[in-house]
């Protein structure tokens, strides 16, 4: 089980980590700022295995990297939205950091809840209840099996 | 059944018909780098284990966030960028020419029917001139630099149709606002957005650019303009069947169609701080301003230039209100001097910066503080993006910045 830090609609990259940061020479440099302005105790509080659940378009706008990197960087174990923006899916998918759509979690629990999500399944078990998520096509899921794309290009 | 053009576009680089959905492995025609993200390319490249890229001419590398550095970190940048090219035979390099989205068409990197890719999420913009064009990250980039090979979804396609003559004070800046609210900020995510009509077939490649730079203000994959003169003429190039049948065929299958009459487009902005919250000028008449922005890859073309001269010609730039002027690249830089209109815009007392992305990444030129209000002709109003996470930022046309800027508050141009 990871504890829940909930995010509104519309995130975007900047908010997850912004402009002034994504030019340290390292992902740990930047991590630390994570989400700042939104929640500036973000990357102290988060432990390894957390989830991150957000409304609509999550990761929306610029196509850093960056974003999805210093989540994972954090120990998010996944992001769990109601929708993402294409470029952000895609970055998190290719560095192993898993994403999944799920409709009707945002709105049924709480900052601070206990959560579990079975990637695979498409399943997010929560308070004694269970959410249904829209599973990866075939192809992306294979990726993240491999641990990315560098992991799945070197096999 | 037809196809939409995004679908034959993919059908000419895989050979074979396609349906909104599949997922294929594209030849990618061209690859775009900048220097915020080169340091990260270059690791992942060298983490994969390629030895050589896939093609030394089709990448492309241009410095435009960090041009000139403001800080000292920022020549790491460049460092590594001019290591990499050294090190892999790169032979398309940009130090210091303009942004990366006006250097791609305008010095002939994309044509018409071409698959390409970039590190920046304005990458859409080549779409202005018919091609497929989207924002990736430094791993795929990386991995593209090693196989030249892509898989992407073929997206469903919202077709835009607008007819009629636009009002003066219109400019296509103007359109996609307005579209981008009618869509919000992910309604046309994982799509593919076409233009057509002849209101879109009398602009220019300039205009039809402002458009598809901000298509991704609305999750857009790509946006699509059908080849024409115009675009011929731009590029340079005489046009072939095949992309002159880069259009969307009439009985074409599109998710949704949306229809727009020119005249009834009126000037907006999208106010603090959502890309889709677009409203009328009108209403938002008397706000005060501390600041304008006329520039970016959404707006620091000549015409862009020309349109805000034309306004500012023989007047003032209100007291305590900054303009600062960033022209897209140093050929505009270039072409604005000699037709007079850096004269007319240095007269009414406006800040002429050097080609770059400047203020509109918030790295350098202009940045604001808490409480600041700003109108900006570039493509982002998120918290942040240009100063503070305080500072106010409208985004507005050319025309619209330039009445504000003489105004000293917000006024319909």
């Amino acid at each position: 089980m990871g504890k829940i830090f909930k995010f509104h609609q519309d995130v975007d990259t900047d908010q997850i980590i912004a402009s002034q940061y994504i030019i340290y020479p390292t992902i740990d440099e930047m991590k630390m700022h994570a989400f700042e302005s939104l929640d500036a105790d973000f990357a102290s509080n988060v432990r390894e295995g957390d989830y991150v659940v957000a409304s609509e378009n999550f990761g929306c706008g610029s196509s850093r990297e960056q974003a999805p990197a210093v989540l994972k960087a954090l120990g998010v174990k996944a992001v769990v939205a109601k929708s993402f923006a294409r470029i952000f899916y895609r970055n998190a998918i290719n560095i192993g950091l898993p994403v999944i759509v799920c409709k009707d979690l945002y709105d049924n629990v709480n900052a601070g809840d206990e959560m579990e999500l079975f990637m695979k399944e498409g399943v997010v078990r929560t308070g004694g209840r269970e959410f249904e998520c829209t599973k990866l096509p075939e192809y992306m899921q294979g990726i993240l099996d491999q641990g990315g794309l560098i992991a799945s290009l070197n096999k | 059944m037809g196809l939409t053009v995004i679908e034959k576009i993919i059908r000419n680089n895989v050979g074979r018909e396609v349906k909104p959905g599949e997922i294929v492995t594209v030849n990618v025609d061209r690859v775009m780098i900048h220097d915020i993200f080169i340091p990260f390319v270059a690791a992942k490249f060298e983490e994969m284990g390629f030895q050589k890229l896939w093609d030394a001419d089709k990448a492309v590398l241009i410095y435009d966030h960090l041009v000139p550095a403001s800080q000292v970190d920022d020549t790491r940048h460049f460092k590594i960028g001019n290591e990499f090219v050294h090190k892999y035979g790169m032979k398309n390099i940009h130090r210091a020419d303009g942004i990366c989205h006006q250097l791609m068409t305008e010095a002939g990197y994309v044509k018409p029917g071409n698959i390409v890719f970039g590190t920046d999420s304005h990458t859409t913009t080549y779409g202005c001139v018919g091609a497929f064009s989207s924002g990736i990250g430094y791993t795929e980039m990386a991995s593209i630099l090693g196989t030249g090979t892509l898989w992407m979804k073929v997206p469903e396609t919202i077709k835009v149709n607008i007819t009629g003559t636009l009002p003066k004070n219109v400019m296509a800046k103007d359109i996609i606002l307005r579209l981008i609210g009618d869509l919000g900020a992910d309604g046309a995510t994982y799509k593919a957005l076409e233009f057509s009509g002849d209101t879109v077939g009398q602009m220019s490649v300039a205009s039809r650019m402002s458009m598809s730079n901000m298509a991704v203000e609305a999750g857009a994959k790509c946006a699509l303009f059908t080849p024409d003169d115009k675009t011929a003429e731009y590029c340079g190039i005489t046009l072939t069947d095949k992309e002159k049948d880069l259009a969307g065929d009439s009985d074409a299958q599109y998710c949704r169609i949306i229809n727009y009459k020119a005249e009834d487009f009126v000037p907006v902005m999208a106010c603090p701080s959502n890309v889709d919250n677009i409203k009328p000028v009108s209403e938002l008449e008397g706000t005060s301003i501390d600041q304008v922005f006329i520039g970016s890859c959404t707006n620091g073309r000549l015409e862009d230039l020309m349109a805000a001269a034309e306004i500012l010609k023989g007047k003032k730039v209100a007291p305590f209100v900054k303009l600062i002027v960033t022209p897209a690249s140093r050929k505009i830089y270039r072409e604005a001097i000699e037709n007079g209109t850096m004269a007319v815009l240095a007269q009414a007392g406006a800040i002429i910066t050097h080609p770059g992305c400047g203020l509109c990444c918030g790295r350098t030129g202009g940045i604001l503080t808490d409480g600041e209000r700003v109108v900006a002709t570039n493509n982002r109003n998120f918290l942040g993006r240009m100063g503070t996470s305080k500072v106010e930022i409208y985004l507005a046309s050319p025309k619209s910045a330039a009445a504000c800027a003489v105004a000293g508050k917000i006024v319909v141009p």
